[in-house]
């Protein structure tokens, strides 16, 4: 099995669905003969046309609206967002239009669409770059959004978003992209959307994380079992919308204690979110009050104080330990 | 050498095909049949007979807030009417008489602006967006539908209104480029009603005409006299008709005016003046039109009567249908926000329903 990197699992994935399905259409800034700025799409439009791999001005609102209706007459865009940073002129869209077209005709018209955009921070970039704001897109009514963690999930995850029937706001970590490599299967799978998934057993606390934060828990967990004997149950939430609570609840039922980690602003982030459910469903089994490990409620400082700013392991085992010892 | 030469000038054509008289220019006179012409005003009167009608339910508490096309008929039946059934119609939300000639049933757009979602679900097969509210934004999804007609090779065009107002928008810059650049086979239709809302034309652009935005974009501009039906019709017939040819996209500048207030929330009095109205009102397009046909032979007192008591008939009809809808039910909140409700709508509906019959 060949060991691929995330870009390379969602490059395979792109043209495995483009292959299988003469519909799915790539559209976006510097998709085609650039291949993308971080060759996401490389070689596609060499290989599928300009008809199907299209260079578009630089109008995200554009490229997002013109996806809508490429989606009503019946293709299925793929289009990718530069950086996530760069969305807010296509949020317009999104929050107007994608997300409520099947509602507005009462299933007549859909928007069977995925939006790919690199997200957050940890690569040295210029401002806007390194936002991570998954909450927003969370919030509206209508979009899933999925952010995959490791080259085996964007792979299956994204061939997920493709065939899904609604719009898809798939955030990649930009972080992750060429940070790991592991074995992803050559031929096309599915990974659900709608499903979290348990990445590490332990029985004293649930860490909850997605994205390039997952690494994040996973080293803490590492590092709690080796320095202080506390087994971490790490969480992969994977689809942020529709969440899977279940299994989330089913870990802190179990553990008792439970760390979210994100590196989106603290005020309003997902983690607020998952924090209320389990004070909802699950608050007789906690042993101590759920810990929240984010990004601070400032703008994403540049490069030089960026390593402040994003949670690392140090700050999860600190956290967990808070919880432990509560 | 020639140290400054002039890279680009450019005129704006202005259509006019019949004057207020209800005379035609013959050589520009579109083909269109006596029975065609027929239907045209048919329609144009019942959307008139409608639009007044849905305004008295409105002030009567039967419908919500919604937007009038009275003096607007012209402009946007006008161009709806070139339209094919295998031709796309992206419209705004003030093209009620467009959405008539597509087929639409008139119950349905009084269950819309009564509030009911149900409203929206336009049959299957009629090519026709659902209203968009938001200004502006709906033109990038007729780029989009259009980019697919081309692509997939089908001989049709899609046809998007909007108001001045709207090219203001940054959407409408995006979609024009979008539309120049991909040669998408869209007309572009907006109706210059020369108010957004309160905002006079001379306030929302500095721009002589609307119609000369679209040579930046590389595509056709052309004026036309909005309150002429036959102007907007013949230029909207042969942009379409560019447009599934692969010959691109083409703006068109119908200038009107909203003889009504904005929405039946807002008062109009408190932005111009009633002369204005009334020298606006004297350009009617349904009267222009009907004083063309008397000339041609092809209207009379008797039928012009029989025009509006059918006109009325048919309105009765379909407002009784419309009483008759069965009570939108709560659970409909949930449907249609993803094709499978999710887990966590179920629950939400769920804890609505049992609330709902005192279970909780």
């Amino acid at each position: 099995m060949a060991r691929l990197n995330m870009v390379e699992a969602i490059d395979q994935a792109l043209q495995q669905e483009m292959q299988r399905d003469p519909s799915v259409v790539i559209l976006g800034e510097d998709v085609g003969r650039d291949g993308g700025v971080f060759r996401v799409t490389d070689g596609l439009v060499q290989r599928f046309g300009e008809d199907r791999v299209i260079d578009t001005p630089l109008a995200e609102s554009g490229i997002v609206g013109m996806a809508i209706g490429m989606a009503i007459a019946g293709y299925r865009p793929v289009a990718e967002i530069q950086f996530a940073g760069f969305a807010y002129p296509a949020y317009d869209q999104l929050v107007s239009h994608a997300s409520r077209m099947r509602n507005r005709s009462r299933g007549e018209f859909t928007v069977p669409m995925v939006v790919r955009m690199p997200y957050g921070g940890g690569i040295r970039a210029l401002e806007h770059h390194s936002e991570s704001m998954e909450a927003v897109f969370v919030h509206v009514p209508g979009l899933k959004v999925v952010i995959p963690a490791d080259p085996y999930d964007a792979k299956g995850l994204l061939v997920a978003a493709v065939r899904d029937p609604d719009p898809v706001i798939f955030m990649e970590p930009a972080r992750v992209y060429r940070a790991i490599k592991m074995e992803v299967p050559e031929e096309p799978y599915v990974v659900p959307l709608g499903k979290a998934r348990v990445v590490r057993p332990g029985a004293d606390v649930t860490v909850i994380a997605w994205g390039a934060q997952l690494r994040v828990a996973r080293e803490a967990a590492d590092r709690l079992a080796g320095e202080a004997g506390i087994e971490a149950e790490v969480v992969d939430v994977r689809t942020l919308s529709p969440c899977d609570h279940d299994t989330i609840i089913e870990s802190v039922k179990k553990t008792g204690r439970a760390v979210v980690v994100h590196e989106a602003p603290r005020t309003c982030g997902f983690a607020a979110e998952i924090s209320s459910q389990i004070m909802e469903r699950a608050l007789l089994h906690l042993k101590a009050p759920v810990n929240r490990v984010t990004g601070f409620d400032t703008i994403p400082p540049l490069a030089k104080l960026e390593d402040y700013y994003q949670p690392d392991a140090a700050r999860v085992v600190d956290a967990v330990k808070a919880v432990v010892e509560f | 050498m020639t140290p400054i030469s002039t890279l680009v000038s450019y005129s704006v054509e202005r259509v006019k095909v019949m004057n207020e008289e209800g005379v035609v220019d013959a050589t520009l006179m579109p083909e269109l049949s006596p029975e065609q012409i027929k239907a045209l005003y048919r329609h144009m009167v019942l959307t008139r007979q409608f639009d007044e009608r849905m305004f008295k339910m409105q002030r009567q508490g039967r419908l919500g807030t919604l937007a009038r096309v009275a003096g607007q008929e012209g402009a946007h039946m006008g161009a709806a009417f070139a339209l094919r059934p295998e031709d796309w119609l992206v419209p705004a939300f003030r093209e009620t008489g467009a959405l008539l000639l597509r087929g639409l049933p008139m119950e349905q757009l009084l269950q819309y602006w009564s509030g009911d979602e149900r409203g929206g679900a336009f049959p299957h097969g009629l090519c026709t967006l659902p209203i968009a509210i938001p200004v502006g934004t709906h033109m990038l999804h007729a780029v989009g539908i259009g980019w697919s007609l081309r692509t997939s090779n089908q001989k049709a065009a899609v046809l998007t209104f909007f108001g001045e107002g709207a090219t203001s928008e940054g959407d409408f810059n995006e979609a024009m480029n979008m539309a120049g650049v991909f040669q998408a086979p869209v007309v572009f239709v907006c109706q210059n009603n020369q108010y957004a809302i309160s905002v006079p034309y001379t306030k929302q652009t500095a721009s002589c005409t609307v119609a000369q935005k679209a040579l930046a974009y590389g595509m056709t501009g052309i004026q036309v006299d909005g309150n002429d039906v036959f102007a907007v019709y013949r230029v909207t017939h042969e942009a379409l008709e560019r447009a599934r040819s692969g010959l691109g996209p083409t703006l068109i500048e119908a200038s009107t005016y909203r003889v009504t207030d904005h929405t039946t929330s807002d008062d109009a009095r408190r932005y111009r003046s009633e002369e204005e109205v009334e020298k606006w009102k004297k350009r009617d397009p349904i009267e222009r039109l009907g004083r063309y046909m008397r000339d041609a032979g092809l209207l009379d007192d008797e039928e012009a009567a029989g025009v509006l008591a059918d006109a009325d008939k048919e309105i009765a009809v379909a407002v009784t249908a419309f009483e008759a809808i069965e009570p939108i039910r709560p659970e409909e909140i949930f449907k249609h926000v993803f094709a499978e409700i999710t887990p966590p709508l179920a629950e939400q509906r769920d804890a609505l329903l049992t609330r709902l019959q005192g279970g909780n």
